[in-house]
C-alpha cells in the first residue's frame, strides 16, 4: 500500500467524525460538506511531503473549520487564520486543539450525524443514499450506478432527502437519554437496510454489493461510539457473519448456492472470528435484543463443519425468542425451515399456512413452501409455489435458483412418462 | 595506535524482540479483500524470507480491538473494549486457545491471582501463523525450563 492510497484510506476513515464536527459548527450539512470536500484537497496537498498528521481527523475538522471561515473572513477583510502547513507540523497544539475540539462532543456529533441519514420522514431508498453519500463519502455516480438511476436522477434524490431533514429539523442540543436510544435504534435500521441492500444484490451487481463493506463499516463505527452496547454488538456481529459466507452463496454461472450446499472452506474464517468474539462479549451483556437473537443463529450456522452438523433446535428456539421480541410472518416463515428440520416438512407447511395471507406476495414464502412441498413428494403443489415464486422474484439469480428446481420436476415427470 | 573494530569471536547468543504492529485501526480495519490481499502478499514475502532463515517465529494479526475485552485486575472488572490506559505499557503476551471468552476470562482470572496490578486485554486473534520452530540451544531466551529450573520446581 503506497503512501497515496494510505491518505486515502485514512480520508475515507475521518471523513464521518470530520463532517459530523463541521455539522456542528456550521448547522447545515452543505457547508460541511464543503468544507470537508476543502480540508481533503489540502490534505492531499500537503500530507505527501509533510508527512500525514497523527490525528487526521482532528487535522481535517480543524482545517475544514478554518477554510470556511476564511471565506467568510477574506469577504470580510479580516486576517486569515493560521495556515494548514504550519498546523501539521505543530503536532502537540495539533492534538491539543483535537482534545479541545471534539473528545466530549464525538458520540453526540457522530449520532446526529448519522440520525439526520436514518430520519423517520425518509423512505429506506433515500436513507440510504443519503447515508453513503455523506458519511461513507461514496460518489453520486457510484450509488447512481448501483441504484441503476441517472447521476443526475440520485443527485435530486439526495438534494430532496436533504432538504426534507432539513425542514424537518434535527436539533442540535444534546439529546437526553431517551432522544439518544430513538436515534441509536433508527440509525442501525439505517445501516442494517444499506447492508441488505448490498447483501441481496445478485454476485454481477458489484456496485451495489460494495454496500455491505460499507454498511460493517459503519457498524464498527457505531460499537467504537457505543463500545457496550450488546445490541450494536449484535449488529456488527451478525453484518459479519452473514457476510462471511459472501464467497460461498453463488457458483461461477452466478447461479444461488443454498446454505446446505455452500462450501464451507469458501467462508471468511475472519469475519466468523470477528462475529463470534462479539457475540462472546454481548452474551455477558445477559440483554436480548432483536439484532442479537439473529447474530446467534447465523452464529449456529458459521459454528457447524457441515450443514449435517446445524444445531436445528437451537435456531429454532432462537427464532422462537425473536418471534416473541419481534413478532412477524417473516420470521415465522424462517423458524418453519428449522421446524422442517426437527419435526419434519409437514409440521413447517402447517406453520406457514396462516402465513399466506400476508406473505402472499413474498417471494421466500412461496419459494420455501414449494421446497417442503416437494420434500413431501406432492410435486404438483409444488408446482404452483415455485411458479408465484418466480412471479414474484426480485433479482435473476432467484429466478434462476427455482427454474432449476422447476426443471428438475419437469425432468422427473418426463421420467416417469418414459418407464411408464 | 590504530584503533581496531571490535570483533566478535564467538557467535553471540540471539536476541528475541517482540516485534509490535501499530497502525490507524479505521484505516486498516476497513481496507476491502482486495486491499487487504495486497498488502498480506506483500508481507508474505518478508515473512517468508525471515522464516526460512530461521528467524521469525510465531505472528499473529489481531482483530480490531471493538472486539476486545478487558479485565482490570485491580477491581476484577470486565469491561466492553481494549485497555485504553497510557501510564501502563504492554509487557507481554499470551497466546491462549479456549472455548469461549468465558474460559479466557477465567485464565485471565488465575492469572490476575498470581500477578495483581494493571490489566488484560482479550483480543480474539485473526490470523496464526507458527513461523520456524525457536532453537533453545543458540536463543538467549530465559525458556520455561530454564525458569522452573531456576526457581527449584
Amino acid at each position: 500500500m503506497n503512501d497515496l492510497a494510505w491518505i486515502e484510506g485514512a480520508i475515507t476513515a475521518a471523513r464521518p467524525q470530520a463532517v459530523a464536527a463541521l455539522l456542528r459548527y456550521f448547522r447545515d450539512l452543505d457547508t460541511a460538506e464543503e468544507a470537508f470536500q476543502e480540508s481533503c484537497l489540502r490534505a492531499l496537498k500537503t500530507w505527501p511531503t509533510n508527512g500525514p498528521p497523527r490525528d487526521p481527523a482532528a487535522w481535517l475538522i480543524m482545517v475544514g473549520r478554518n477554510a470556511a471561515l476564511d471565506v467568510t473572513r477574506k469577504n470580510a477583510r479580516m486576517t486569515a487564520l493560521l495556515d494548514e502547513e504550519q498546523v501539521s507540523d505543530l503536532s502537540d497544539r495539533e492534538a491539543d486543539m483535537a482534545d479541545r475540539l471534539d473528545e466530549t462532543h464525538y458520540r453526540d456529533d457522530m449520532l446526529r450525524l448519522l440520525f439526520i441519514c436514518a430520519h423517520p420522514d425518509l423512505p429506506a431508498t433515500q436513507q440510504i443514499a443519503l447515508a453513503l453519500r455523506i458519511v461513507s463519502g461514496l460518489t453520486v455516480k457510484q450509488i447512481a450506478r448501483a441504484f441503476l438511476v441517472g447521476e443526475a436522477a440520485m443527485e435530486q434524490r439526495i438534494t430532496r432527502a436533504k432538504a426534507k431533514v432539513s425542514d424537518a429539523g434535527v436539533p442540535f442540543e444534546t439529546p437526553g437519554a431517551a432522544e439518544r436510544a430513538a436515534r441509536l435504534a433508527a440509525v442501525m435500521a439505517m445501516v442494517y437496510l444499506v447492508f441488505n441492500e448490498g447483501y441481496s444484490a445478485g454476485p454481477k451487481d458489484e456496485e451495489r454489493g460494495l454496500f455491505t463493506d460499507e454498511a460493517i463499516r459503519l457498524g464498527r463505527l457505531l460499537l467504537r461510539m457505543y463500545q457496550t452496547e450488546p445490541e450494536v454488538m449484535g449488529l456488527l456481529a451478525l453484518m459479519l457473519l452473514q457476510h462471511s459466507r459472501a464467497p460461498a452463496r453463488y457458483n461461477a454461472a452466478g447461479e444461488i448456492v443454498l446454505l446446505e450446499d455452500q462450501d464451507r472452506a469458501l467462508w471468511r474464517p475472519a469475519l466468523i472470528q470477528e462475529g463470534l468474539a462479539l457475540i462472546d462479549k454481548a452474551m455477558r451483556h445477559g440483554q436480548t435484543g432483536a439484532y442479537l437473537v439473529q447474530a446467534a443463529i447465523a452464529a449456529l450456522h458459521a459454528r457447524a463443519a457441515r450443514y449435517a452438523d446445524t444445531d436445528w433446535s437451537g435456531i429454532d428456539a432462537l427464532y422462537a425468542t425473536l418471534e416473541h421480541l419481534n413478532p412477524s410472518p417473516v420470521i415465522t416463515l424462517n423458524r418453519a425451515v428449522a421446524v422442517s428440520k426437527t419435526k419434519g416438512p409437514e409440521a413447517a407447511l402447517e406453520m406457514i399456512a396462516p402465513l399466506e395471507s400476508s406473505l402472499g406476495g413474498y417471494f421466500h414464502f412461496h419459494g420455501a413452501r414449494g421446497a417442503l412441498l416437494l420434500q413431501l413428494g406432492r410435486n404438483k403443489a409444488a408446482r404452483e409455489a415455485f411458479d408465484r415464486a418466480i412471479s414474484l422474484a426480485n433479482t435473476p439469480a432467484e429466478a434462476a435458483h427455482i427454474r432449476m428446481h422447476i426443471d428438475r420436476l419437469a425432468a422427473e415427470a418426463e421420467n416417469a412418462r418414459n418407464s411408464a | 595506535m590504530l584503533a581496531r573494530p571490535m570483533t566478535v569471536t564467538a557467535k553471540a547468543k540471539a536476541m528475541m524482540y517482540a516485534v509490535l504492529c501499530y497502525n490507524s485501526e479505521d484505516v486498516v480495519c476497513n481496507w476491502t479483500q482486495e486491499q487487504d490481499e495486497a498488502v498480506m502478499s506483500k508481507l508474505s514475502v518478508v515473512h517468508e524470507k525471515w522464516e526460512k532463515a530461521g528467524k521469525l517465529k510465531p505472528s499473529l494479526r489481531l482483530l480490531p480491538t471493538s472486539a476486545a475485552t478487558t479485565l482490570h485486575k485491580a477491581k476484577g472488572l470486565v469491561i466492553d473494549g481494549p485497555y485504553a490506559e497510557t501510564k501502563e505499557a504492554l509487557l507481554g503476551f499470551y497466546i491462549i486457545d479456549v472455548a469461549d471468552l468465558e474460559e479466557g476470562l477465567a485464565f485471565a482470572r488465575e492469572l490476575t491471582a498470581a500477578n495483581p496490578g494493571g490489566a488484560y486485554e482479550l483480543r480474539p486473534i485473526a490470523l496464526y501463523l507458527p513461523g520456524s520452530p525457536v532453537d533453545t540451544k543458540t536463543s538467549a531466551l530465559p525458556y520455561a525450563e530454564a525458569a522452573r529450573a531456576k526457581v527449584g520446581a
